[in-house]
């Protein structure tokens, strides 16, 4: 403190050092920024780039003649000749039509392997359908088998191994500069349940297990979670049972998803014997699962209301039931639902709990009803992620598309709703 | 009637009461001059009637409906002739599902015993009968109920009064499903983890260093005695947690920081919501990203370097994972920062020091318990993350310090356990809930510190 001008000199030498602190301090913050936006990009060019593919079908169209001689079938329509005839016989048959130097039991193999497994059941179910087709000419669109899949969408892709013979390869690629071998849009994966097959996989059944499920979690955990958030802000007397409440709603928001798993399987299969693996089950655990998000949303929705209208309203004589069903709840109705649509995308994401309630088995058929064994979105993607058949890894990339593009709706619904909806006071 | 028929049916018998009882009060009202000489609306008065017609049936429909199920199984495996009697948990779930296949007809009942198909029409009947009563019942009680309110429509009755204290009431049920679940959840783990110390000592589950839950399913089996010691699970666990929190801590709070102090509002408009889309990708996705892209990455990048990597290594589970957590800890530090009044920055600011320096010297250590609170919660948070290490960590509990090993966590083994063909009495399948009940009971302390923290915090600046 002697000298004011040397310590005007000190700061003004130290200055440039703060300076360079202060660009390096900015700089670690875009770089954070960068890190954590990076991995989003990384994360959503993975999926896309992985799971387009997931949305094109390998099909082989093939004129087949429907011999009754070779499939050992001279009448469609009787049951038991149906039973043991055999429908992969025409399908080599006009296959060999192209090849006509494949003959030898090996190549017969190898041709079998073109088209996918479920080829012949398609040939019985037309016949089934139109037994007199039987002696006729058809023109028959299969799906490709797997690894004729695989070779015609990812030759060439590290991340793929062909499974094809060499004659395999050379005969995928004569069919499919004849374009007997095509591609096209997968609508088999917009129809279908689970397969064991790739070729024949669909994300429906999922789709529909997951809106049944959503639909329970919905009737359950708007009405509670709104009753809930409406007696803790404006019913609730301040006492010890009402701290309770409080603190047990912020616990369970808290506590992790698999936990309801292991409630559920105590409690409403092990206690209440409810089948496993049906969507009300499911529902039941979601709900519990979001109510904590509902409350805690109604009541920030509920506190927003002002004051003043409470008190206009109790002031030309309504009851506190009448101020808060006439005048609250219409006015944090906007809030509530925007809460609730982003609790509910919470739960159409979430998986882990229902593994433990049995939502994780093979299901082919498309689910019924709320008491049909089903399973969900997720759960799908996680159980085709988990299979060793190659083309599953692209539906269950293409599903998580078909997941996101939910949740991304859902979300800019809400948002929707409340920029529309919401009042500035 | 099936119970997802009767709901539907209940509510329209209470629009019909509703609709009767408006009527009446009307009727009542109109000799007296009027409905201004009605204690109530005419509407409350029917509301009164909805309730009535409505909540008894309902509360007897839910009870049927849940205890249904059980009753009649117990039933059925008390009728079976004494020879086909189950001897043990396993064989009773058996011999149960054989039962109800063979009732909805997947089971021909030429393949099972006599007694069996016996039990099977049992089955069915006793279900007809129990949804026939259960309709019988559910119908009487909610028009008598409704009949009741019916009867009740007077001038002198207060409607309103009633209809508001059954009202507040049922939003009071409400908010208590909160504690019943906590309490559900509670009593859910408890039971299971006594009977599983019944099999595995206390001791050996808490200290035991190796974990592989293959136990025995014949007696004379070898070598499959069944170890549960909890620390190999344990130190997975803290290993993936702590790669996450290593990478979300930094990268998630400096964003905050960033986000606050120096990016102008169009930057903060558009960063801020990207961020939070990271929240929003659900678990499975981040399951599948660091099992199929981010795992065979580091296998490959660790054999360039010579090292050896699992193709399941903890190291992937953890960056996703610590992905994951970023936009949790920054928006939580987000809050924390901006519930620094103003005039401590502004004060430092005033004093010549540059934006960072406010940051680290003052703002920093003003936040600091509440970001160490979010920490914690983000800390739980990965601790309970099921998904992502059920697709990526592996399921060998192998007591390491290498990241680039395989480990498994507690979560892992919860689903393993209980996801295969299993007993349901096997200490096997019991250890599941012990995991869940450490799992619950660690989640919840670290939550309920940082609920303190963060509200202790938050109460020294408002």
């Amino acid at each position: 403190m002697t000298n004011p001008s040397s310590q005007a000199e000190l700061v003004r030498r130290s200055l440039k050092r703060r300076y360079r602190k202060e660009r390096r301090f900015r700089f670690y913050g875009v770089a954070a920024i960068s890190i954590a936006l990076f991995s989003l990009v990384i994360l959503f060019t993975d999926i896309i780039s992985k799971g387009y593919t997931g949305f094109i079908k390998t099909t082989v169209t093939l004129e087949v003649h429907l011999d009754g001689e070779l499939m050992y079938l001279n009448d469609a329509s009787d049951p038991d000749q149906i039973a043991m005839a055999d429908f992969q016989a025409p399908i080599i048959k006009a296959l060999q039509g192209y090849f006509p130097q494949a003959t030898s039991r090996a190549d017969k193999r190898e041709l079998s392997r073109m088209t996918g497994s479920y080829a012949s059941n398609q040939v019985r179910d037309l016949l089934k359908e139109n037994p007199d087709w039987l002696g006729s000419t058809r023109t028959i669109e299969f799906p490709a088998h797997d690894t004729v899949s695989v070779y015609v969408k990812h030759a060439g892709d590290p991340g793929y191994s062909i499974r094809l013979t060499e004659q395999q390869q050379r005969w995928t690629d004569e069919l499919l500069s004849k374009g007997v071998i095509d591609t096209g849009f997968n609508d088999v994966f917009f129809s279908r349940g689970d397969s064991r097959e790739p070729s024949n996989a669909g994300i429906l059944g999922a789709l529909i297990g997951s809106l049944l499920t959503m639909g329970v979690t919905l009737v359950i955990a708007f009405p509670v979670g709104v009753a809930a958030a409406v007696y803790l802000e404006e019913f609730a007397p301040s006492n010890r049972l009402t701290d309770f409440i409080e603190v047990n709603i912020n616990n369970l928001a808290a506590v992790p998803s698999i936990i309801f798993g292991l409630l559920g399987l105590a409690v409403f299969i092990g206690l209440f014997g409810m089948p496993r693996s049906v969507p009300v089950v499911g529902g039941l655990v979601l709900a519990l699962m979001t109510l904590p998000t509902i409350i805690i949303s109604s009541r920030a929705a509920i506190k927003s209301v002002p004051p003043s209208i409470r008190e206009a309203a109790e002031g030309i004589g309504a009851s506190k039931m009448q101020v808060v069903l006439h005048h609250v709840l219409p006015l944090a109705m906007p809030g509530m639902l925007t809460g609730s649509i982003i609790g509910m995308a919470q739960a159409l994401g979430e998986t882990a709990p229902l593994l433990l309630i049995g939502m994780v088995a093979f299901i082919v058929e498309i689910p019924e009803g709320f008491f049909s064994s089903a399973t969900v979105l997720p759960v799908q993607i996680f159980i085709w992620a988990g299979s060793a058949e190659q083309g599953f890894v692209e539906l269950a990339s293409a599903g998580i598309m078909v997941l996101l593009a939910f949740l991304i709706t859902m979300n800019a619904f809400a948002i929707w709703l409340r920029k529309r909806l919401e009042r500035r006071w | 009637m099936q119970t997802a028929d009767l709901l539907p049916l209940v509510l329209v018998l209470a629009a019909v009461a509703y609709g009767f009882a408006f009527m009446r009060s009307r009727a009542v009202a109109a000799p007296l001059g009027g409905i201004r000489n009605l204690k109530a609306l005419p509407a409350y008065y029917a509301a009164r009637a909805a309730l009535w017609c409505a909540i008894p049936a309902l509360i007897i429909l839910g009870t049927w409906a849940a205890f249904e199920g059980k009753v009649i199984q117990d039933m059925v495996m008390a009728s079976l002739p004494a020879e086909l009697a189950p001897q043990s948990a396993g064989r009773a779930s058996l011999t149960l599902s054989q039962i109800s296949n063979l009732a909805a007809g997947k089971l021909d009942p030429a393949m099972v015993p006599e007694g069996i198909s016996g039990a099977a029409t049992l089955l069915q009947e006793l279900r007809e009968q129990s949804s026939q009563f259960k309709t019988l019942l559910v119908i009487l009680i909610a028009v008598l109920g409704g009949t009741f309110a019916w009867t009740q429509v007077a001038p002198q009755i207060n409607a309103r009064k009633s209809v508001e204290r059954t009202l507040q009431r049922l939003f009071f049920v409400c908010a208590a499903v909160a504690i019943l679940t906590t309490i559900g959840i509670v009593f859910s783990v408890i039971f299971e983890t006594f009977r599983f110390f019944e099999k595995v000592p206390v001791s050996e589950f808490l200290f035991g260093t190796s974990w592989s839950p293959q136990t025995a399913l014949r007696a004379d089996q070898i070598g499959s005695e069944g170890a549960f010691g909890i620390i190999p699970l344990f130190t997975g666990t803290l290993m993936i947690s702590a790669i996450a929190l290593l990478i979300a801590v930094p990268v998630g709070l400096l964003s905050a920081v960033y986000l606050s102090e120096y990016a102008s509002p169009m930057v903060r408009s558009v960063v801020k919501p990207l961020l939070e889309m990271l929240a929003g990708v659900p678990t499975v996705v981040y399951g599948f990203f660091a099992a199929l892209t981010v795992a065979p990455f580091i296998r490959d990048l660790a054999l360039a370097l010579g090292l050896e990597a699992s193709s399941q290594s903890a190291l992937a589970a953890g960056l996703v994972m610590g992905i994951m957590i970023i936009p949790f800890v920054s928006s939580l530090s987000d809050d924390v920062i901006n519930a620094v009044p103003r005039t401590l920055r502004d004060g430092s600011l005033a004093l010549g020091a540059t934006q960072s320096e406010t940051m680290k010297n003052v703002i920093f250590p003003a936040a600091l318990p509440g970001i160490m609170g979010g920490i914690l919660l983000a800390a739980s948070r990965a601790i309970g993350e099921t998904m992502i290490v059920v697709m990526a960590a592996g399921l060998a509990a192998n007591l390491t310090a290498n990241p680039l090993d395989s480990v498994t966590t507690v979560t892992v083994q919860i689903v393993t356990l209980l996801t295969g063909d299993q007993e349901f009495d096997s200490a096997k399948t019991l250890a599941a809930f012990a995991l869940g009940m450490m799992l619950f009971i660690v989640t919840l302390l670290l939550n309920v510190i940082a609920l303190k923290v963060v509200r202790k915090y938050r109460e020294q600046y408002d």
